[in-house]
Parts: structure tokens; sequence; C-alpha cells
């Protein structure tokens, strides 16, 4: 094995921003096409940020939905001629990956304004017809057992995690019950009813012990951010945070026979380290949120508490904009819905609002740190990819 | 501890029967590896032939040395089940119809974290042997059982649904005249049948056999020659609603190779009773099986075809009626895929020589008809597709799985 320690350290993305941080309303079912949420999300972020879309000399693009096209077509549909060009097709890991990405493409000039987008249609058929295909382990040894979707493989993970930490229903509710919170003041968030612990502990079960409302609703929508330099930014007078850490990790810990942990384990020292703070320095968190056992893995993967601590750090904490442990505070994809990859741009994109004084809904106090995560893609019994990023706001 | 069955009440007339619908079929070409191993009973995952790992799912590398030497293999089956969940709402027409349905996570000992199905007597945290097994869309899937044997647990819903169980069903023997109907006979109302309808070509005329035949419970003895289509559709008409699996013991069995037959008059009996008999059934009763196939306990399952395992070889010995039963083992797997859209398994039942007359020059070893018999019904508790009964189907299955041409050569010497 060749030794990591002689690895070369991570240069700093020196002077790379994001700004102009969008979310196209989320609609439970859309007759629209993928093509039409992102176009309309690529516009807003030009409008923002007072380009032109000839400016636009980078594109990102995530979508399950947007078949047969990719990130090629969409250039010509959507009359854009960038100099460089990304599909991530990573699911709830999309934001993370395809910032970075574009971070270096920027830092380096490789373009000036790069535009990352995620954005899914929700037809009334679309949700089966994704799940039979998803992957080909998923296809071989996954649908053909009960075809019980996500909500079956995260069961099992949520089952073992309970058994081996546990974790009971009442903490993965208190999560819930927090986002819902923060979602009544999010005006997009597809929930707009107060969800009460009680409501939460009494809803249908769906997979046990997953119950419904620990699950995210599939939905339509879009989300989008701009990539660029500093000083574009300002003289754009565009507000953004500066991007201070990121990892990125997949197929982590293989040899575990049901998920506990994931990527970010692997790389957490690297992560503060790149970005010159500690768990503590961070004023809120915005973890991936497709069930809410994953949002307190990530809490004891990130390092705000150690593995299997995590049902206790959520029981000594208030989730709210407000709390003690700022969490999802637009209500996540649990109580905004679900928008195919653009589920995993909705953290990031509210972490940069939150850091540019842009919050729609519930503002985290003097927010100047924040972490946004992403995990996505099972591919058989696990979520496969994870990633993380540390942004900082103008007074950081 | 499983519920055991009861016994079906009889059916509303006036009550729609439910459309057979089936979980998803499509696979990767590499997992139909499964499914050949699902079909004999065996259970098989791929094993790394450079680095010995053993692998799933199916892939076309190694995961752990990214060898492409990835044959499928047999593999201990023992395994720990870690975590399971009951599935309440699923996307699936055919899962949602049968809710709610047990799944979870098994490691097995010789590696691989499985994902299975879950018979019910298996709890979180036990022992479990896993079986392959083929689902109504006819591929493999995995099921974990209890690690010992539990009381009716043949009735567990979900592995029922895997099965042919002949328990409270109702079948058709198509000839009772031969040894291997009378023992299929027997061994059908053994195992559970609600009853055992046995055809008779022209039943007053006595057979040997006949008495005890007539003796057997839930047995009754209907009027059937396989060789006259009007006489096969008069019996559908009347029985075919009521048979949930359909055996076809017809036998034409004469020595002799192709030049030395002098004259068709044999080879054309041998096929009327041998090819075109299974045709005629499969006409006959092929649409009402298949539309029963998610008909309650007692749904239409199986259809059997019992044939030589020189269908699959020729024993020039026996040359023309080797031919013969090669076309109905070509004919069975047209109907195996006619008869998926209702879930209904088609089993090929391969033999050797049988203890019987038509055998009588043939030195042993040989077959009793009624452990033939017995085979099948084990073959259709344990939902297999093909089986190999006795020592001379075996032998055949192993040489020809070496070298087909080595076989074809010691067969005619």
């Amino acid at each position: 094995m060749p030794d990591t320690r002689s690895r070369l350290s991570r240069l700093p993305y020196e002077g790379v921003v994001v700004g102009a941080p969008v979310t196209i309303p989320y609609r439970r079912y859309s007759t629209n096409t993928a093509h039409w949420w992102v176009g309309r999300a690529v516009r807003e972020v030009v409008q923002r940020a007072g380009l032109r879309s000839t400016d636009i000399d980078g594109l990102s693009l995530s979508s399950f939905t947007v078949g047969p096209d990719t990130a090629i077509g969409l250039t010509q549909h959507l009359g854009l001629s960038p100099r460089w060009l990304d599909h991530v097709p990573l699911g709830g890991a999309s934001g993370v990956v395809a910032l970075r990405r574009a971070a270096r493409a920027v830092q380096c000039g490789d373009a000036d304004f790069v535009v990352c987008v995620a954005g899914d249609t929700n037809q009334v058929d679309s949700f089966r017809r994704m799940l039979s295909t998803f992957s080909r382990f998923a296809q071989d040894a996954v649908y053909p057992y009960g075809s019980g979707g996500p909500n079956a493989s995260f069961a099992l993970i949520t089952r073992n995690y309970m058994m081996r930490y546990g974790a009971t229903r009442e903490d993965f509710g208190k999560i819930c019950v927090a986002q819902r919170d923060n979602a009544l003041h999010f005006p997009h968030a597809l929930m707009k009813k107060k969800l009460t612990l009680d409501e939460y502990m009494g809803a249908r079960a769906i997979s046990d012990p997953i119950h419904l409302f620990d699950c995210v609703m599939p939905c339509a929508g879009a989300d989008a951010f701009l990539v660029c330099r500093e000083d574009a930014a300002k003289s754009l007078g565009l507000p953004a945070a500066r991007l201070l850490a990121t990892i990125e990790r997949h197929n982590s810990f293989p040899e575990d026979p049901i998920q506990y942990r994931g990527g970010w384990a692997m790389d957490i020292g690297e992560f503060y380290a790149m970005a010159g703070v500690t768990p503590a320095d961070v004023d809120f968190v915005q973890t991936y949120d497709d069930y809410p056992v994953i949002c307190m893995m990530q809490i004891e993967d990130l390092g705000f508490c150690g593995k299997g601590e995590g049902p206790d750090f959520i029981r000594s904490h208030t989730l709210t904009a407000d709390g003690s442990f700022p969490h999802n505070t637009s209500g996540g994809q649990l109580s905004v819905g679900q928008a195919g990859a653009a589920g995993g741009f909705l953290g990031l994109v509210e972490t940069v609002r939150q850091l540019t004084g842009e919050a729609l809904g519930a503002k985290v106090p003097d927010a100047r740190i924040g972490l946004a995560s992403g995990f996505g893609m099972i591919n058989y019994d696990r979520g496969l990819a994870s990633g993380a990023a540390l942004l900082a706001g103008g007074q950081a | 501890m499983t519920e055991p069955l009861s016994r079906p009440k009889r059916k509303d007339p006036l009550k729609k029967t439910r459309i057979p619908l089936l979980p998803q079929g499509t696979r990767s070409r590499t997992a139909l590896g499964l499914t050949a191993a699902a079909a004999e009973g065996r259970f098989q995952l791929q094993v790394c032939g450079d680095c010995a790992a053993v692998v799933y799912p199916p892939r076309d590398a190694c995961p752990r040395c990214l060898s492409a030497n990835l044959p499928f293999r047999d593999v201990d089956n023992g395994g720990t089940l870690l975590a399971e969940t009951t599935i309440r709402t699923s996307t699936d027409v055919y899962f949602r119809e049968r809710m709610p349905w047990r799944i979870g996570t098994v490691l097995l000992d010789a590696g691989p974290a499985i994902v299975a199905h879950l018979h019910g007597d298996l709890r979180e945290g036990e022992r479990t042997r896993l079986q392959l097994k083929l689902d109504k869309s006819g591929q493999a899937i995995v099921i974990a059982l209890p690690a010992k044997d539990t009381p009716n647990m043949a009735d567990d819903p979900q592995w029922r649904e895997l099965t042919c169980d002949p328990k409270y069903r109702r079948a058709l023997v198509t000839d009772g005249r031969t040894a291997v109907g009378q023992a299929m006979a027997e061994a059908l109302s053994q195992a559970g049948a609600s009853i055992v309808f046995v055809g008779v070509a022209d039943p007053w005329k006595p057979f040997p056999g006949e008495e005890r035949l007539r003796k057997l419970e839930r047995v009754e003895i209907v009027a059937l020659d396989l060789t006259d289509t009007i006489s096969v559709n008069e019996c559908a008409g009347e029985f075919a609603p009521r048979v949930d699996i359909l055996v076809n013991t017809a036998e034409h069995v004469r020595t002799g190779g192709i030049i030395e037959r002098k004259g068709l008059t044999v080879a054309r009996e041998e096929l009327e009773v041998r090819y075109l008999g299974l045709m005629r059934l499969a006409q006959a009763f092929g649409p009402v099986l298949r539309a029963r196939g998610a008909d309650g306990i007692n749904s239409a399952a199986a259809l059997v075809n019992l044939v030589s395992v020189f269908a699959l070889t020729n024993w020039p010995a026996y040359g023309a009626f080797s031919a013969t039963e090669a076309a109905c083992l070509s004919a069975a797997q047209s109907l195996r895929t006619e008869l998926r859209p209702g879930g209904v398994k088609v089993v090929n039942a391969f033999f050797g020589p049988l203890e019987t007359e038509w055998y009588q020059a043939v030195p042993p070893p040989k077959l009793a008809p009624a452990a033939l018999a017995r085979a099948v019904v084990q073959a259709l508790q344990q939902g297999l597709e093909d089986v190999f009964v006795g020592d001379i189907a075996e032998d055949i299955r192993a040489r020809l799985a070496v070298n087909p041409k080595a076989l074809e050569r010691e067969l005619g010497s």
C-alpha cells in the first residue's frame, strides 16, 4: 500500500466563493420535464448574479430524470457555450461533489462563472420506474425483494444502528420534529403543518422501524448556485460564501456487513485541517437527511460526537435554527421534499443563504461557519457516496 | 411458528379470479448464474478463481483482486440474520397485494452480506440457512430459512410463494395405466393434495393395479386419452379449472434406432402419445393454468414433464424414443415461457431406465416408479425446475457437463 502520509497536502480553495443560492419552489408532482426545472434554476442564478447567460462558461448538471440527455445536451437546450462542463450523477452527494470540482476549475482559471444546478421532475409513476432500474445491483439483488425501495434498505440500516447503539424512535423523532419547526419558516417547504413527537410516534409503519415521518416525499424541483472568484463576486456586488474545505469518498468501509458509518469518518481529519477549524467552530450543520439515522451517523462521523454517541448528542441538544445545534435549517428534505438530485443541493444552497444573510426562513444567529454534507446512491445495501463542505461567511 | 394452512373453501364462482402478477424478472446476464443454480436447488455463488473471495451480488470483476474469473460454485449456505424489516408499502404491484413482506440482511459465513426474503419462523440474530429459489417471475432469489426445520414450515406464505407444494392443491396425473402414473397418484395423495384426478383411456378396460389405484384416498379416475384431441378437450372442459398441478406421465418406450425401425408406424405412435399428447394437454389445460396462477392457496402451480434423460443426448439403443423425448423437452422449454405470465412452473423430471416391462433387457441400476414419484413430489415441494432422478440420470447429467461429445460416443458404443 502506498504511504498516504507522504501525500501532497491539499491546496486551499484560495479566492473561490459560492453565491446566488437558488431554490425553485418544489412541487409534489410536475408535468414539466427536468429540462424545464433546470432551465428555471439557471435563469434565476444568472439574473441574481447580474450576468448574461453568455457569461456562463462552466456548467455542472445533476439530474436523474433528464434522460436521454446529459449535461452536453443541456448546453444546446439552454443556449450556453461553456468551456467547462460536468455531469455529476451522484444523487445526494451531487451538491458537494459539483462544488468541489467547480471550485478547482475556477481556482485554476479553467472557467470564470460555473453554474452548478440539480433538477428533477416527478411524474406520477417516475419514482417506481427509477427504483426498478436504479442500478444493476438494485435490479439483481434488491428490487425483487419486496420492492420496498430505499425505505426497506434504510429500515435495515436503521434497525441495525438502533440495536448497536441504543438509538430509539424518539431520538429520530426529535430530529424530524425540529426540522419541521424549521420548515414552518421556509416558504418553499412542501410540509406546512407542525409535527409533534406524538404524531411522529403514532404514524403508520412503512418498513419497520421506518415510519411515515422518517421518509422524504419525492417531488419535483431544482436548486442551483454560482461558483466564481471572490473578486468577480465583489465587482458584481454578489453576496458570497468562501469555500474552506471539502471531502469526498465512495464505497467506504466495504467490509462492514451493514452500514453504520460513512466515508466522512475516513477523511474528517483532513477536512478540518484544510479549513483550519474544529467542529466546535461550526455554527450550523446541514446533514443529508434522506432518513434520520443518516443524520445521526453524519453528526458522529463529522466529529460532533464519538461513534455511537449520536443518540445522546441528539438528546442533549436543541436542533432548531435558534437551538444549541442548528441543524437542517430550511427543514431539510424531510420537510421540504426530495426533488431527486436537487436533494443533494438543498443543504448546500441553504448553507450559502445562511452565510450570506439571505436565509428565506429561520436564521441562524451570527452564522459564520457552516457545514453541508452529502450522501447518496444506494447501489445495493448502503449509500456509497459521501462528501462534505465547510463554508464561511464574510466575517469569518 | 408457522400457522398451518387450512383447506381452502370452495370457490365462489361469481368471484373474480385474481390476475397473476409477477415480481420484476429482469436480471443482468451474470445474475442468471443464480437462476441456473436455483432451478436445480443448489446454493451457488460466484467464487473468485484467483483469490477465492465469495462474491455477491453477481459481478464481472472480483471486488478483492479484480479478477474476471468468477465461476458459480457450491458455497456453504450458513449465516446469521443481522437485521430484518417488515415492508408494508411497495411500489410494485406484485408485492403490494402480498404485504406485509419480510426481508433481512444475512451475513453469510462464507463472506458476503445478502439481502434475502425471510421465512416466517426466522428471527433477528438467529442462525439461518440460505436457499436459492425461483420466484414467480422464474428468476432466482435468496430466501433465509430457520437453521432447523420448524413445524408446518412449508405453509409459510413467503415460502409457499416460491414452491408448488401439492398440499391442498388439486392434481391431474395423465395416465393411470402405467406404474409411474399409479405411483405418482399415490405420492401426490400422500403429500396432501386435495384430490388427484387420474386420467385413464377407455376406463372400462381393466388394467393391472387398477384396484389399488381406486382404493387410494382422494384419487378419482377420469376418462382421458392423450392421443385423442376430443378426449383431452372434454377432460379439460370438465376439470381444468380444478387442476393446479398437471403431471404428464404418458409413456411410450420402444427399443431401436432410426434405421432399424422399418417404417414410421411406431414412430408416429410414439409422437402421438408423447409429443402430440403433451401439446394437446398444453393447449387444453395451459390457458386455464396460466390464468389461475394467483388464485389463492390452491392456485395453479406447475406442469410436470416426466421426460427421459436421453432427451438431453441420444441413446441409440433407444434412438427413436430418445428423439421423441427430445421433442418433449424442447416443447417444455417453450411452455416455460408461455406459462410464465401466470407464474406457473414447468418442471422437468429427468430419469433413466425404469423397473418396468419396457426396460426389461436393460441392466441395473433402474429406477423404481415409486422413487421417481417421490422425487417429483419433492421437486414440487422445493419449487425446483429441473430435477435429475436416480443414478443414471445424475450420471448422464454429470458426464454431459464435462464432455458432451465423449458422452455421445460412449452411449453409442
